[in-house]
């Protein structure tokens, strides 16, 4: 059986897309849960309180220099042993991948907040606006579109990084694309090869469309 | 005044801040470092020591209505995913009988085989069922039953570069399985030879057709089942080793669950469970070649 016989196979698109749906799946509430918790990290990382930097220091750098694949094993396997409170592997990646994307989005939000100079802060004050108006009107507007092109790149490395559930057992598309592999290694040899290359197609196309808005976004904005 | 107060307070949180990375960078070298070494079965967390996950009790799983197993999903004839996307395989096979007997449904894991003892230990499954050869090492972290299969090594080469003998293999590459006997054996018994190491059988069969290594190296029905099917190779070594058996594994000190799957294993001996087993999920595969006495081990007693 030669390779596109085998992605012909009646089983075998629809088993991959169900396990793509996995890894959409996974992606889609990181991106989601990571908004909320950057932002909160972002505007505390700007604050003067020392404490406050001080921690918030050691969360981002703790994520950061940590690998995602040791903290995913520290959540789904650690946490069981250590306190027996035993996550899913669905979940354990969830967290994971909320507490980087909180994480590296937090320090953006902070980077875009310092950016705007404070003439800005001083010409609101100056035109008579309160800190809330200062903030929706004037701030939040400016610090979102410097920052924006960057997000979606991180949200691009997230759906990537899903990948790494495989190793916890999460069945997600590439977990489906071994075991159809797998199961066809003796009728078609080759099958690695077409199986992984329609994977990469599918990546390709779930993060495409979010690189194509970043560039959109980049471009629409750096001359306004 | 203010600023030296400032100033100071700026560079104590940039020691404290510096001094608690390099903290952490230490945890998690020594979180990481060592398990390089360990051959096999360790891939995360230090196996071996006390966990706190404790393991559920025979009427906890009968309450909660399922067994969880963990099976492998991409070593057929073992334990893989069918056409239709269904678990299948002689492992599996076993899985539904044990969790039919106790009145439960079985619910699967996927495993990697390098995952097998940390699923036990962190409680993430009740019992591993996925062609887990016992072995002394892993004996010390989980408990295993009484074996329903037995096997040894094989090694698979090129028609053209046949290894029949393993003094052959002296100085040359050998591709292993992560996790596997096999990877602990050569690097035990034969320190001399490069071990070239995947996660996956898919993986390690391409690296073999693609000349990346001179044999591959696994359990002999693996490579015996592959080679029958691929034109160009052949197992030039069909035993070696001890003969070794597999058995269902449970976490550490489980005995009741250890105990029941032992009576059920004797159980199943008297209806000659295992080689309708085999002959319904591993026949297909082996054909005439492999009699199923040399694999299939029936009752829990090896002869």
């Amino acid at each position: 059986m030669s390779g596109v016989e085998l992605l012909m196979q009646p089983s075998v698109m629809p088993r991959l897309l169900s396990g793509l749906w996995v890894t959409v799946w996974i992606a889609a509430v990181s991106v989601a849960g990571s908004i909320p918790v950057g932002l909160v990290t972002g505007w505390l990382m700007t604050r003067r309180n020392v404490v406050v930097r001080f921690l918030m220091r050691l969360y981002l750098d703790f994520i950061r220099i940590m690998p995602q694949l040791a903290l995913l094993f520290i959540a789904f396997y650690g946490f069981a042993r250590l306190w027996n409170w035993n996550l899913d592997a669905t979940g354990a990646c969830v967290l994971v991948f909320i507490l980087w994307g909180g994480a590296e989005l937090g320090d953006l939000v902070r980077a875009a907040l310092q950016s705007i100079p404070a003439s800005q802060y001083d010409s609101a004050y100056v035109l008579g606006f309160n800190t809330w108006q200062t903030y929706t009107r004037l701030i939040i507007p400016l610090a979102l579109r410097r920052m924006l092109p960057a997000s979606v790149n991180l949200a691009t490395r997230i759906v990537k990084t899903t990948s790494l559930a495989v190793l916890l057992g999460v069945v997600e598309v590439v977990k489906v694309g071994q075991q159809i592999i797998d199961v066809y290694r003796f009728r078609c040899p080759d099958g690695a090869l077409w199986i992984y290359g329609a994977i990469f197609l599918m990546y390709f196309f779930i993060c495409w469309p979010l690189s194509l808005l970043a560039r959109h976004l980049e471009r629409k904005w750096s001359h306004d | 005044m203010s600023p030296t107060f400032a100033t100071r307070m700026r560079k104590a949180t940039r020691a404290v801040t510096a001094l608690a990375t390099a903290a952490i960078m230490a945890l998690g070298l020594a979180a990481c470092g060592p398990q390089a070494e360990v051959p096999s079965d360790s891939s995360s967390s230090a196996s071996g020591t006390t966990s706190n996950a404790q393991a559920r009790t025979l009427d906890e799983i009968k309450s909660s209505g399922v067994l969880k197993v963990a099976v492998f999903s991409d070593k057929a004839p073992f334990g893989y995913v069918d056409d239709q996307g269904n678990y299948a395989g002689y492992d599996v096979v076993f899985a539904e009988r044990l969790a039919k007997d106790l009145g439960v449904k079985p619910e699967y894991t996927s495993v990697d085989p390098a995952a097998r003892v940390d699923v036990l230990t962190s409680n993430k499954v009740d019992v591993v069922l996925a062609n887990f050869t016992v072995t002394d090492d892993r004996k010390e972290k989980v408990d295993f039953a009484d074996p329903y299969m037995k096997v040894s090594l094989g090694v698979v080469s090129p028609d053209g570069a046949e290894i029949t003998d393993v003094s052959q293999l002296d100085g040359k590459t050998l591709i292993v399985a992560k996790g596997t006997t096999a990877e602990t054996y050569f690097e035990k018994n034969y320190p001399n030879i490069t071990l070239q190491k995947y996660d996956q059988y898919a993986d390690a069969y391409n690296a073999l057709l693609d000349g990346r290594g001179d044999a591959f190296s696994t359990d002999n029905t693996e490579v015996l089942a592959w080679a029958k099917s691929n034109k160009g190779f052949t197992v030039g070594i069909t035993k070696l080793g001890d003969a070794q058996t597999i058995a269902p594994a449970v976490q550490k000190g489980n005995t009741e669950l250890l105990d029941f799957i032992n009576s059920e294993i004797k159980q199943l001996g008297t209806e000659n469970f295992f080689h309708d087993d085999y002959k319904q999920t591993l026949e297909p595969v082996y054909g005439d070649d492999v009699s199923p006495d040399d694999i299939v081990v029936e009752g829990g007693v090896v002869d």
